[in-house]
């Protein structure tokens, strides 16, 4: 015989630890991304992927900075702020893309709700940030005409 | 991947510029053949084995992303950690240091 049965019971079990080890990490790399508001078609869909049933208002406390017109829709800059207290999440969104909702930002204890990034946008629209503060959302837009469109 | 991270007071602002093709899984190549998706989905910057900064992306994020963002309790001369993975099991970690005014 070349195993035992006791050795046989206890690599077994070895390997049973260590492939629930990796299944617990893969879960844990994988479970930060929201596929589901990533691949949500409108934007409607893509908040409520997010946040769930959380109430809508307009807030001017959100300060959304986008070009009025951008000639290359491949690189559109968008910078979001706001002096609002509890912040604890932004979300941006081009609603003429095929997935609307374009990145996600947790805002960590030590960040400040203060962002800039490049965006693709399919064609004019509107660029949308949400703000995530206790049980409520705060929503700024602002309309981008693009000269020629960046997706694709 | 390119950053600038400079402390004022309490406050560093970091300035990231990575490279990347984010591939949309629309777009065609010179053939007409599709090319696959492959895009960042999670960016994270640390400072002293503390997230300060967590971001998402879809495709709708530009080609070689750039990003501003800024937090606190860090100061010159202190490492900040960069880190991002792509749909493809692609990925990269980068130490960089903080610099004063």
């Amino acid at each position: 015989m070349g195993i035992s049965r006791r050795q046989f019971f206890k690599a077994f079990s070895g390997m049973v630890a260590s492939l629930s080890v990796l299944t617990v990490t893969a879960e844990r790399l994988f479970a930060k991304w929201n596929a589901g508001a990533f691949h949500a078609g409108k934007l409607d869909d893509a908040v409520r992927e997010k946040y769930g049933a959380l109430p809508v208002e307009d807030s001017a406390a959100i300060k959304l900075t986008v070009p009025e017109i951008a000639e290359d829709g491949a690189f559109v800059p968008v910078s979001i702020s706001s002096d609002m207290p509890g912040i604890t999440n932004i979300t941006i969104y081009s609603e003429t893309n095929v997935f609307p909702l374009v990145a996600s930002f947790d805002v960590l204890p030590r960040m400040r709700p203060d962002l800039s990034l490049r965006v693709r946008m399919a064609e004019t629209g509107k660029i949308t940030a949400i703000a995530q503060a206790g049980g409520r959302l705060y929503r700024s837009s602002r309309l981008v005409v693009v000269s020629v469109g960046g997706c694709g | 991947m390119k950053l600038k991270a400079v402390a004022q007071g309490e406050v560093v602002s970091v300035k990231l510029l990575i490279q990347h093709p984010m591939e949309t899984g629309r777009r065609k190549d010179a053939a007409g053949n599709i090319v696959p998706a492959n895009y960042i989905t999670e960016v994270t910057a640390s400072h002293k084995g503390e997230d300060v900064f967590h971001a998402e992306f879809g495709p709708g994020v530009s080609r070689d992303p750039y990003l501003s963002f800024q937090f606190a309790g860090a100061k010159a001369g202190d490492t900040l950690s960069i880190s991002w993975v792509d749909t493809n099991g692609g990925a990269e970690k980068s130490d960089f240091t903080i610099t004063g005014i």
